[in-house]
């Protein structure tokens, strides 16, 4: 996904994956949104006349969809099902509720079982409140409609280290002896994978650095008719003319933080400020900038 | 084996073929040989700024072609010995250069000439990517206004990415040259300053170049401003930049500052 300084030849990415729309804060004028009445047609079951209803929209707002990947526990049976439930017993043993809040992924891939089999061991892992949420590798032939939706297309996260070795692995911060920290524990895995990339040269004028993955950091300038679009925080060490739109893919924590900022537009979780509404006090500083709610918050740094 | 330079800019009307003639005679005027290379086709203007437009006969679109030898196309300079032009053709359109003839060219130029000098045309489309392809070494003019200074920093990022020496993962050598600069108005603020355009470029300077009537006056009497006088401020600019080209290291002067700050400015690389 990451095109470092290619030419990109299609069109800004404004809008394509989301829709900007302005940051609301005092200064700002908002933007105006158009009542949309929708109007349907159907045949009235009582009388079999034609209606017309007119249904108005009230709350004008756009529904924001959202993309949000979660880190999920993926067990993968083996046969016989009688001594690997055996064994998932005596994990569960050693730290009882241990999938009680987890969601938890199953991953039948290559096993050679019947709808039967696979009906019974979800039954079997119900009974000892695994919660299952999805299936992967599973034949389409095997699921049914009653079954955990298909899954595919997951990326491989830290192994998950089972109630024993526990202790040892905690993080110091997470408080002892507490129920919940089997669930903190993976969060904390997810913090440290998460991919960043740092570029060490000037983002000129027309070129893109896009980067969905996560965090960009910029050792340089970047210039006036350039972008940067990142899913996390975008970090300039240097002066930001172009463009920066940080949590594009739907990241309000997202910040952007730059040494000088000259920017021509700033967008954090898909709300935008262009270079005329940025306050001047903020122009030629080292600022960070932050989502509020719906607006853009600005900060000088030192 | 010679050095390939281009002279570059994205936006037109900055310099580019004033620079291109200035630079190649400034090369020839201490003996080395050099060609320059209009690419400009369509709208070739070298041959004019360098008084050879009356003996034109075969243009580089002729040697892409086969119609011509490359030695056939060539044009000596009357008053030096050492500079040689590559006419562009007026005639035909840019579809006319073909990557694969370009390289021809270059190279064949590059066994017999120590600078081969590619006077690109303004844009960013197929003759000005095909001008700098080859190039070894970037002559970037840029005038001290801010639409310039955008272009350039396009420019940059392309030579950055689609040129020979790019794709082979080397990095091209880019020089900046700040010409049209009038210390009058960069003392007003009507113009960017030096530092201002470094700061935002990030590349190091070769050269700045006054505004001047000379220029203007050179050009019309088809002569390369070093030539037609050697002692004038421009001239003096562009021969100190053809001095640095070759690896000499020549202070820096900016027009209208009578001292201090040349060191600062001289072969600073900004972040």
């Amino acid at each position: 996904m990451y095109t470092n300084l290619r030419e990109s030849r299609c069109p800004p990415l404004l809008g394509s994956k989301r829709t900007l729309r302005p940051s609301r804060d005092g200064v700002l004028k908002r933007r105006l949104y158009v009542n949309h009445s929708l109007t349907m047609a159907r045949i009235d079951l009582g009388n079999g006349k034609l209606m017309k209803m007119t249904k108005v929209l009230t709350d004008s707002r756009p529904i924001r969809l959202k993309g949000r990947s979660f880190l999920a526990l993926v067990l993968t049976p083996e046969l016989p099902f009688d001594s690997w439930l055996a064994q998932l017993d005596d994990l569960a043993d050693r730290s009882a509720g241990f999938f009680l809040r987890r969601p938890v992924v199953l991953d039948v891939e290559g096993l050679d079982i019947s709808r039967h089999q696979l009906v019974e061991l979800i039954g079997e892992l119900g009974k000892r409140s695994v919660r299952i949420i999805g299936m992967e590798g599973a034949r389409s032939s095997l699921l049914t409609f009653d079954m955990p939706p298909a899954m595919s297309g997951g990326r491989p996260a830290p192994d998950i280290e089972g109630p024993a070795a526990e202790p040892a692995v905690e993080a110091p911060d997470v408080n002892h002896g507490n129920p919940a920290t089997p669930v903190a524990q993976p969060e904390s895995q997810m913090v440290k994978a998460r991919p960043s990339i740092i570029i060490n040269q000037p983002v000129r004028s027309g070129q893109s650095v896009i980067f969905p993955e996560g965090d960009v950091t910029i050792v340089a300038s970047v210039a006036s008719g350039a972008e940067i679009v990142a899913g996390g925080s975008i970090h300039v060490y240097g002066t930001l003319r172009g463009r920066a739109m940080a949590g594009s893919m739907g990241n309000a924590g997202a910040r952007i933080f730059c040494r000088k900022l000259e920017a021509e537009l700033l967008a954090i979780d898909g709300l935008y400020k262009t270079a005329e509404d940025i306050e001047p006090q903020f122009r030629g500083r080292a600022v960070q900038l932050w989502l509020e709610g719906e607006a853009i918050r600005a900060e000088a740094l030192i | 084996m010679g050095k390939v330079i281009v002279v570059t800019s994205g936006k037109g009307g900055v310099g580019k073929t004033t620079s291109a003639a200035a630079l190649g005679a400034a090369l020839a005027q201490r003996n080395e040989k050099t060609v320059v290379v209009d690419f400009d086709v369509g709208l070739r203007n070298l041959d004019l700024v360098m008084g050879a437009e009356r003996r034109v006969v075969y243009d580089l679109i002729n040697v892409i072609q086969g119609d011509a030898k490359l030695p056939q196309a060539l044009i000596r300079d009357k008053r030096l010995e050492a500079l040689y032009l590559l006419p562009a053709s007026q005639t035909r359109d840019k579809d006319n250069l073909t990557a694969r003839g370009v390289e021809a060219v270059v190279g064949a130029l590059k066994k017999s000439f120590d600078w081969v000098i590619c006077d690109s045309p303004a844009g960013i489309e197929r003759g000005a990517t095909l001008a700098m392809r080859h190039a070894d070494i970037a002559v970037i003019v840029t005038n001290p206004e801010v639409s310039s200074v955008r272009d350039s920093d396009r420019i940059i990022g392309l030579l950055d990415a689609k040129t020979v020496k790019a794709e082979r993962g080397e990095c091209i050598e880019k020089h900046l040259l700040l010409t049209r600069y009038d210390p009058n108005r960069a003392e007003r603020g009507d113009m960017l300053k030096v530092d201002d355009v470094l700061e935002i470029l990030s590349i190091p300077l070769l050269g700045i170049i006054p505004e001047s009537m000379d220029v203007l006056r050179a050009s019309n009497i088809g002569s390369p401003v070093t030539l037609a006088d050697s002692r004038s401020a421009p001239a003096q600019a562009y021969l100190q930049a053809a001095r640095r080209l070759t690896g000499e290291s020549v202070q820096i002067a900016v027009p209208g500052e009578k001292r201090g700050l040349f060191g600062k400015i001289f072969g600073r690389r900004a972040a």
